[in-house]
């Protein structure tokens, strides 16, 4: 299946005009729904012609961790210039632009309303279609931007500090939840680990590159639920490395480190491939900010390899939250539902639609 | 300030559904403690009672998670990625418990003192009886301890033999009129986990 030129193009009414959705569409993606802002211009859906985001990683570091000014206020003195930037670096004239994709939810109503603001405005201005985007489906398209020559049905591993899910994807907008965190997400775990143990911030390349160091085997860290269902549950290997660093003070840091991404990364994996298994996916995609943990690309491509199966390994850039992802998921929205209306507001609940 | 103390997992929840059963709407509870000392778990017995059936998860990347399924819609909040006034604002708290919601804030004493009435519960694990959750299988097969060490959802929730005890000490205070009115009443519900 290729994402772009074999479907027969589609007549979608914006505002006042009529848009063909083909592979030359142009789509401005936006994305402000949680700490980074970005915007990027895509054609046909997985063409990235550019992609600006505004991590403000070292910033985080100057403040020992803690983020400055991380909700709306950031967005909205960046937003401007990146959205610009996107542009120039695409290279092509405002005029090109046949539709603008924003990120409607989930996420903080005061930091989506920034990017759904702007996106409405440019949309208006313009006279093209406005499509409001589900940022958990634009995840899962992130994976068709880098391979399109992955087929349904996929299971969607995704992974980052405030999710962890697994997604069966039957087809285009056709998704069933087949197991999620009941408690931390992975990547909590992982910032949270990182700072109970001075090891930097962000928490996640800091374990990564410290356990490179130490002994995965050294501590035999809980795998929770690890035979137990599709569901993961990451709050007790964080008290549990708490525990055991409060007991032992003079632990090896780099052993902790390593000992805990092992604990991790065996129960993302071994969930990831029996949801596989039982759902009998052709390909297995990996998404999300945790995607980035050397061990884990590691060991899901090996299992993949294993079990005969298509794996995809998002590139590093993709694996945070960007605006290519947001405008490939609304270049396929636009094709399959037309353009959303402009009084549709941002949704800070907003859910996958699930089938049941 | 009423002193509490927890034997198990299963009793925190308990003690966090007898407090969910006396809060109402507008209501802003702040948790307070260290990293793993239960502020989740205690939000997920809170939000249990109030009849929100789908997972309670940790909002600290996501800042705020809002559960409209229970008697009153549950604003989870977290702001520990947090460190001005100016970002708490924008979260706009108040203005979430004011639309027929209850708020709970996780490491909300930080910035308690902008937050206006509210009940303020600090956590704590007990000194000297931190649990045995990864030392009892050193070298050995870890999975089964996995299961039953840590709160791990319904499954162990309603098994409470299941679970290796957890012991905590809650202090709960009252900030404001809003719980004064409700002050004996709380003592009542919580009578039965009384510190002394």
């Amino acid at each position: 299946m290729t994402m772009s030129a074999d479907a027969a193009p589609t007549a979608s009414v914006g505002s006042s005009k009529v848009v063909l959705v083909d592979s030359s569409t142009v789509v401005l993606g936006i994305e402000t729904s949680c700490d980074e802002t970005a915007a990027a211009l895509v054609m046909g859906g997985d063409d990235v012609l550019s992609s600006v985001v505004s991590t403000q990683v070292d910033l985080h570091a100057q403040y020992g961790g803690v983020v400055p000014e991380i909700a709306s206020r950031a967005h909205l003195e960046l937003l401007n210039p990146i959205i610009a930037r996107a542009i120039v670096e695409a290279g092509v004239p405002e005029q090109r632009i046949d539709a603008v994709a924003c990120t409607v939810g989930p996420g903080l109503i005061g930091a989506l309303l920034v990017g759904v603001s702007a996106a409405k405005a440019l949309a208006l201005v313009w006279d093209v279609p406005f499509i409001g985007v589900n940022h958990h489906e634009a995840h899962l398209y992130s994976a068709f931007l880098e391979d399109p020559t992955l087929e349904f049905p996929l299971v969607a591993l995704i992974v980052s500090g405030g999710h962890t899910m697994l997604i069966e994807m039957q087809g285009h907008g056709r998704y069933r939840l087949l197991g999620r965190t009941i408690d931390d997400a992975a990547g909590e775990a992982f910032d949270k680990v990182a700072r109970f143990l001075d090891l930097g911030y962000p928490g996640g390349p800091a374990i990564d590159r410290v356990a490179l160091h130490g002994d995965p085997e050294a501590i035999r860290f809980p795998r929770a639920m690890l035979h137990d269902g599709l569901d993961f549950s990451f709050s007790g290997v964080k008290t549990s490395v708490i525990n055991h660093v409060r007991k032992h003070p003079d632990v090896s840091a780099a052993d902790v480190a390593a000992s805990f991404q092992a604990a991790v990364v065996d129960v993302l994996v071994a969930k990831a491939r029996r949801a596989a298994d039982q759902v009998g996916a052709k390909g297995l995609v990996l998404g999300g900010g945790v995607a980035a943990n050397s061990l884990l690309r590691e060991q899901f491509l090996a299992a993949c390899v294993d079990d005969g199966r298509h794996g995809f390994l998002p590139s590093r850039a993709m694996c945070t939250d960007n605006a290519a992802m947001i405008a490939s998921a609304g270049w396929h929205r636009l094709r399959s539902d037309g353009p959303t209306p402009l009084d549709a507001g941002a949704v800070p609940n907003l859910r996958l639609d699930f089938l049941p | 300030m009423l002193q509490v103390r927890t034997r198990s997992l299963a009793q925190t929840h308990a003690v966090a559904a007898a407090i969910a059963r006396l809060s109402r709407s507008g209501d802003l509870l702040v948790l307070a403690g260290e990293m793993g000392a239960g502020k989740t778990a205690f939000a997920q017995g809170f939000g249990a009672a109030l009849g929100v059936t789908e997972p309670i998860t940790s909002p600290t990347f996501n800042l705020v998670h809002s559960y409209p399924a229970g008697r009153i819609t549950l604003h989870h909040a977290d702001v520990y990625r947090l460190t001005t006034q100016n970002e708490v604002a924008d979260l706009a708290l108040g203005e979430l418990a004011e639309d027929r919601g209850i708020v709970l804030v996780e490491w909300g004493d930080v910035v308690a003192a902008v937050l206006g009435d509210h009940l303020a519960i600090r956590l704590e694990a007990v000194p000297d009886d931190v649990p045995e959750t990864d030392e009892t299988d050193e070298g050995g097969d870890a999975d089964a301890t996995a299961s039953v060490g840590e709160p791990v959802g319904e499954a162990a929730a309603s098994d409470p033999d299941e679970i290796v005890d957890e012991p905590r000490a809650l202090t709960i205070t009252g900030v404001g009129r809003g719980w004064a009115t409700r002050w004996s009443a709380l003592e009542a519900a919580l009578g039965e986990w009384a510190a002394c």
